[in-house]
């Protein structure tokens, strides 16, 4: 068994600014992660981190922004938060040597980006997040941060008192990709989830292979309420062959959206007569996907996105990796023909319900980074507001684990007296665990009683006996079979339109993946380098996360940020300014609300129409 | 779906590559990696086609592949099909058990270089109907296997660690009132290329000096430490302290300057390049202090 102060699982940004924040703070911190820090997905973003640097501009027009982008269901003390912390980080990496992109005074370059009321964005060409990646990697290494990379956490090795606010979260379990070996890894202060998006739930994504929602699920199933899982975001700008990703920064720069028929349609069509291409990623992946229903895109999938009139100087200097990316995986010169894009999966905005400090309400449990959700980005995330959310949340959540006082929370989280149940929607199925793989939430008999060598013991005896199932059985359903399905389901039903028939039919065939899940083995008889096993366990965790996301938008019967419902075609902020959450409960999932808080420092966030 | 030849069929190696134990074959000849000409015509020419691969097998621990070999497997052609996608096709439709890391799918995680008709590339950035078939696909050269495609990267990290690959100004300050440090526009360009290095390790496996010395930085290392010593914002005693790491014995003038790195790199960083601009550097700074 291993043993650390801080345990910080995921090696992207957020989890290498949380071992960082906690090491300065004095623990011993140790990340583990199924890839080697550099393999992050953080390093895909392109665009940049929002940030109020400049003279003119302020935190309170930012947060103002992203509120207002969030359509009102982001939590005040949560964007204020990351409003007023956001400059000061990002020039705090600007010191650890970060690349950014300069003005000819040499200060740090700035665009604008959409749905942002100043040019705030700070980049690094179009690769800010291969920057900032590389950059916090680089003072992990500096710190003598212990990394087990290629390490895969199975599960967490937390109490099983009833009510999920009583219990703690003792360590973690992984198994060595190279060895197959399983340990305990106890964390005497706190582990912290930075475990990144659940992509793979969706098979047109923008995420990479490993983005499969393992700390979303783990949480889940130690008792922490997944919040608001219905608002994912699908980015206007993906390459339509691979979902590979054309930043928002070809449309900051000045890039024009073009139909069949070689009409701006952001204008002339209406969807967004000030901002245009600009508008909110929601509003403008709607409005791509309405131009190819009525029969104006181009080979009846994608459109155009042109950025030719840039001229080559501009495009070298500011875009130049979009260049080889349209070329490597679209086979297009942006530089001479116009680029085809279509939405794809891209971000989740819900996730693990954390407070400003990234506590969840299992004790000694914190998430940060896209698995968590604040919340910072309510019903849609702004573009370059993932990078500062990352910097921001995951420095807090590693200093309050290592023990420094941060204040008390304005946000609450659990099951508690402010919460609402849900009672009113049909349920096409039973959704939660189908009973035979119970490899899932908490290990320990007991509950209070358990002491934190005992919890782990168990856990990693939980953990052996499943790996050895699935590794014994000689044959039935393999993963990919399954993943496939349920991406497929996911794309088909729970996609930017969705429909009440649509996303119930989704329930149904989330379950029967569950239930195929029940039959799956694993093939490769191999103890080393194991991806087969990998994959496997992984499948489990995207289809507990694919159901949260389903159930989330079924019960919200309402039209806010990118959640649109057919039947239900306005924001009703009467019934809904309130996060839904998903709480496990020994895999019989209830769903309750918690109203969002709109009440800033200094002011209240009336909700407004949302226009651009 | 393909209705041809779903199973493969296994093979020895057709000749021995050089296995030592686990070490992969040895890139002796860098040809111009078996690439097809016309690349247009030849993607026109495959739709609706298979595409035949042969990859390279090794499990230390399995029965059957602790002789290396190679297995064949012939996958449905599509447009815009990259090495990555048919070796993924491979393990999810035929063979589970086929192993090599993968992650971003976009030429920036770094993960999936493998020795490709002869060449270290991409897997993810390689259009398979630019190379000639069978496409064969090997872990990279020099590096220990440690299972299919997938290599011992630790001494690869190990060297990069050597450099002290961090900014070293000052220590953490303190975030309040904090000011950015100012760097031309120029200087920021001049660094751009080095800070693009994803550390897939296709130059360290390309070089043949680092094949024959263990302990050579190697490309990828000094490439970093370039990036460090010409940015302006480290101070000049900082930067002759990264000098005196880079002309050690094992240093900057070990390159010999075959420009295989440069060569195979997938992001085009002029590695050859900066390694001879360090010697000049180094150069300098020594007779500085004649």
């Amino acid at each position: 068994m291993y043993e650390h102060d801080v345990i910080v699982v995921g090696a992207g940004g957020a989890g290498l600014r949380a071992a960082i924040a906690a090491h300065e703070a004095g623990a011993d911190v140790a990340m583990v992660s199924k890839l080697h820090p550099v393999r992050s997905h953080t390093g895909a973003a392109e665009g940049g981190i929002n940030a109020a640097l400049q003279e003119g501009d302020d935190w309170e027009l930012h947060a103002y922004d992203t509120m207002k982008g969030s359509d009102y269901l982001g939590d005040a003390p949560a964007v204020e938060t990351l409003a007023k912390n956001s400059p000061e980080e990002t020039i705090n990496l600007e010191h650890w040597g970060m690349p950014f992109s300069r003005e000819e005074d040499g200060t740090v370059s700035q665009r604008p980006f959409g749905g942002l009321s100043y040019p705030r964005t700070t980049y690094a060409g179009a690769e800010t997040g291969h920057h900032l990646l590389h950059t916090m990697y680089e003072q992990v290494v500096k710190r003598g941060i212990q990394v087990y990379d290629e390490w895969y956490v199975m599960n967490l090795a937390t109490t099983d008192e009833a009510d999920p606010n009583d219990r703690e979260c003792h360590g973690v379990v992984a198994y060595d990709v190279q060895s197959g070996n399983i340990e305990g890894f106890k964390a005497n202060q706190g582990v912290v989830l930075a475990t990144g998006g659940p992509g793979q739930a969706f098979d047109h994504t923008t995420n990479a292979v490993s983005c499969t929602g393992d700390g979303h699920a783990m949480a889940y199933r130690a008792g922490a309420p997944l919040e608001d899982m219905e608002f994912i975001q699908f980015h206007p700008t993906s390459l339509p062959s691979t979902g590979v990703l054309i930043s928002e920064g070809v449309r900051g720069e000045g890039g024009i959206l073009y139909n069949s028929e070689g009409e701006r349609f952001m204008f002339e069509h209406g969807y967004a007569n000030n901002s245009g291409e600009l508008a909110s990623r929601d509003v403008v992946a709607r409005a791509e996907l309405t131009e190819v229903d009525e029969g104006r895109g181009v080979e009846d999938e994608y459109v155009h996105l042109d950025m030719r009139h840039l001229g080559e100087e501009r495009i070298m200097d500011r875009l130049e990796n979009i260049l080889h990316l349209a070329e490597d995986f679209e086979g297009v010169d942006g530089l001479v023909e116009p680029m085809p894009v279509k939405p794809g999966q891209h971000y989740a905005m819900g996730g693990i319900e954390v407070d400003e400090n990234g506590q969840t309400c299992v004790n000694g449990l914190y998430a940060a980074g896209e698995c968590a959700c604040v919340s910072v980005h309510g019903g849609n995330r702004l573009g370059g507001n993932a990078l500062p959310e990352l910097i921001v949340f995951g420095k807090r959540a590693g200093r309050h684990a290592a023990g420094e006082d941060l204040g008390d929370p304005e946000i609450r989280t659990g099951y508690g007296d402010d919460v609402e149940d849900e009672t009113e929607t049909d349920l096409p199925v039973t959704p939660g665990d189908a009973g035979v793989d119970t490899s899932g939430g908490v290990a320990a008999d007991g509950g209070v009683t358990a002491d934190a060598e005992g919890v782990l013991e168990r856990t990693v005896e939980t953990a052996r006996q499943r790996v050895d199932r699935l590794m014994d059985k000689e044959d039935g359903v393999q993963h990919a079979e399954i993943r496939a399905k349920l991406q497929k389901a996911m794309t088909d039903y729970v996609n930017v339109f969705r429909t009440e028939e649509g996303v119930k039919k989704a329930l149904r065939l989330i379950r029967e993946c569950r239930q195929e899940y029940q039959d799956v083995y694993v093939d490769d008889p191999s103890r080393t380098f194991n991806t087969d096993l990998q994959q496997t366990i992984e499948t489990r965790n995207l289809i507990d996360v694919a159901e949260t996301i389903a159930l989330g938008a079924l019960v919200r019967d309402e039209f806010r940020g990118a959640h649109w419902r057919k039947e239900h075609q306005e924001r009703k902020d009467e019934e809904w300014l309130k996060h839904t959450l998903i709480s496990w409960d020994d895999g019989e999932p209830s769903i309750f609300y918690r109203p969002v808080i709109l009440e800033g420092e200094n002011k209240t966030y009336e909700p407004k129409e949302r226009s651009y | 779906m393909s209705t041809q030849q779903a199973e493969p069929e296994s093979q020895e190696a057709p000749e021995d590559p050089a296995m030592k134990g686990a070490e992969s074959p040895a890139a002796d000849e860098q040809t111009g990696g078996g690439m097809v000409d016309d690349h247009a015509e030849k993607r026109a020419e495959l739709e609706g086609e298979t595409v035949h691969i042969k990859v390279f097998r090794y499990d230390p621990e399995v029965e059957g592949k602790q002789e290396p070999r190679f297995d064949d497997f012939h996958v449905p052609f599509e447009k815009g099909m990259t090495v990555l996608d048919a070796v993924m096709y491979a393990r999810d439709e035929y063979d589970s058990s086929l192993t090599f890391r993968h992650s971003c799918r976009q030429a920036v995680c770094g993960s999936d270089a493998f020795f490709v008709n002869g060449k270290q590339r991409l897997g993810c950035k390689t259009q398979i109907s630019d190379l000639e078939q069978p496409v064969r696909i090997e872990p990279l050269p020099h590096q220990e296997v440690v299972k299919d495609l997938v290599v011992d990267m630790d001494h690869f990290y190990d060297q990069m660690h050597t450099v002290e690959p961090y900014f070293q100004d000052e220590d953490t300050p303190a975030t309040e009132d904090l000011e950015e440090q100012r760097q031309t526009p120029e200087n920021r360009e001049k660094i751009k290329m080095s800070s693009r290095c994803i550390w897939c390790g296709a130059c360290m496996s390309s070089c043949n000096i680092a094949a024959g010395d263990n302990e050579y930085l190697g490309p990828a290392a000094i490439n970093k430490a370039y990036k460090f010593a010409m940015d302006d914002r480290e101070d000049e005693q900082i930067k002759e302290h990264r000098l005196r790491i880079l002309e050690q014995e094992h240093g900057v003038w070990r390159c010999q300057t075959q420009f295989s790195c440069t060569e195979v790199c997938p992001k085009d960083i002029p590695l050859t390049e900066h390694i001879q601009e360090l010697k000049r550097e180094a150069v300098k700074k020594n007779l500085k202090f004649w």
